[in-house]
């Protein structure tokens, strides 16, 4: 591995000061299944490892009147057993549910699965249609940066070496909105997403959808958000004609690649029936509420 | 520069030295001489080096050893009480969930963490829960019917 040094400031204030004086390339380490990897790789070289997990809050997930703060390097495991999150964005619980294995998830974040910025990460898909916001700290204070900004490139996102994401704001929903993501891998578990859907839809008393949004994962060099696949479905009561043509939009959104888990063409067709499927599940928590 | 790391492990207080690019695995296995934990692939994919970090059950070759301050872990050394082997250890044994045995450790170790937060898994959840545990030997059929016997008669004592 690398040689490294390495710091756990017990404050977010320590933590930028780490990061905007290191003199060698810094990597900040929540829980480490991407990045002790990465690490590994890398024998001829130096960094200073910033872990965050001690600082408070970085942990933690707390209702605030208005959204869900979310501790970036909270692991996936706690993440999936909080009854009271689950009950509000069950497809954003889904998604983390997805990642890795048991062990995996026993250490794996959604800020880590944020920041690893992987085009098939599962979680960002459903982070992105549920409006979460990104709270980043730097020397000269804090920015917010929706998810769907967040992201530059395959494996890039926008945040400045002297910067670090301290919260995941996700906003309490509207009333009867509910979530789903769905992703295609060739196995059952352990597997990373050939393609994944996430969708969020609000229906009306009449069951007629009143706002909705699509995000699709591991077809772009980001997760995407897809305006035109929401717009399908706004306005319709999810008939089978509303459901083609928000998979189409998705497919026609899609720029994905072939490489050895799926070609071009597979990846295009199964992004859309993954956005038509998850927007029934959508539709369909929502009746159960 | 070596840091002074003071962990717990198997509710004993340990302290070792250790370089921050070491993982917990190495550590465990090199610097502590606790080589129950095996490594299998060193990279978070077979769950050989299944070990229970603060109450989480993790991969010790994806946790650096200097995460281990003031941690409390638990390796499969801690699961027999002295010379009585764990329930779950027996029933292994007894339903001969093990060929060659690299997995098992890390096996053992997750099906306590499994049984701990779900004393009645269904097979389906069983198979889901320990999906990380690779064996190349067995084919699973013995091992699930090892953790489900085990699970009845956890069930049954306690």
């Amino acid at each position: 591995m690398v040689a490294l040094t390495y710091h756990a400031p017990d404050s977010l204030e320590e933590a930028v000061q780490l990061l905007s004086t290191a003199r060698q390339p810094v990597k900040v380490l929540s829980g480490g299944t991407d990045l002790i990897i990465q690490m590994q790789g890398l024998t001829q070289d130096e960094r200073l490892v910033v872990d965050v997990k001690k600082i408070p809050g970085m942990r933690a997930a707390d209702w605030s009147d208005d959204h869900l703060r979310l501790g970036p390097s909270m692991s996936c495991s706690q993440f999936t057993k909080r009854q009271d999150i689950q009950a509000v964005f069950p497809g954003l619980v889904e998604a983390a549910y997805l990642i890795g294995s048991t062990q995996v998830q026993g250490r794996a974040s959604l800020g880590g699965n944020l920041c690893n910025a992987s085009p098939a990460a599962d979680t960002i898909p459903a982070l992105i249609v549920n409006r979460a916001v990104c709270l980043i700290q730097g020397p000269n204070g804090t920015r917010r940066v929706n998810v769907e900004d967040f992201l530059t490139g395959v494996g890039k996102q926008c945040l400045a070496s002297d910067e670090l994401l301290v919260a995941i704001e996700v906003p309490k929903p509207a009333a009867r909105t509910s979530d789903a993501y769905l992703r295609f891998i060739p196995r059952t578990e352990m597997d990373i997403a050939v393609a994944g859907a996430a969708v969020s839809v609000t229906l009306d008393d009449d069951g007629v959808c009143s706002n909705a949004r699509v995000a699709i994962g591991a077809v772009a060099p980001t997760a995407i958000l897809v305006p035109s696949a929401a717009e399908a479905l706004i306005g319709t009561k999810l008939d089978d004609d509303a459901l083609h043509a928000a998979a189409a939009a998705s497919s026609q959104a899609a720029n994905p690649i072939s490489d050895r888990r799926g070609t071009v063409e597979f990846r295009r067709h199964v992004v859309g029936v993954l956005t038509k499927r998850a927007a029934k599940i959508a539709a369909n928590r929502v009746g159960a509420v | 520069m070596k840091s002074h790391i003071s962990t717990t492990i198997n509710g004993d207080s340990v302290e070792f030295l250790c370089d921050p690019s070491q993982t917990l695995l190495q550590v465990l296995r090199n610097d502590l001489g606790m080589t129950g934990t095996k490594e299998g692939c060193g990279s978070g994919d077979c769950g050989a080096c299944s070990v229970i970090l603060d109450g989480e059950l993790v991969c010790a070759c994806l946790v650096l050893g200097v995460e281990a301050q003031d941690a409390a872990i638990e390796t499969v050394e801690g699961v027999a009480a002295h010379d009585q082997l764990h329930v779950i250890q027996e029933k292994f044994l007894e339903h001969a969930a093990l060929q060659c045995g690299i997995c098992t450790p890390g096996l053992i170790v997750s099906t306590k963490a499994l049984l701990e937060e779900n004393p009645s898994p269904t097979e389906e959840e069983a198979r889901y829960f320990l999906a990380g545990n690779l064996c190349r030997c067995t084919g699973y059929d013995k091992i699930i019917k090892a953790v489900m016997d085990a699970a009845a008669t956890m069930r049954q004592g306690a």
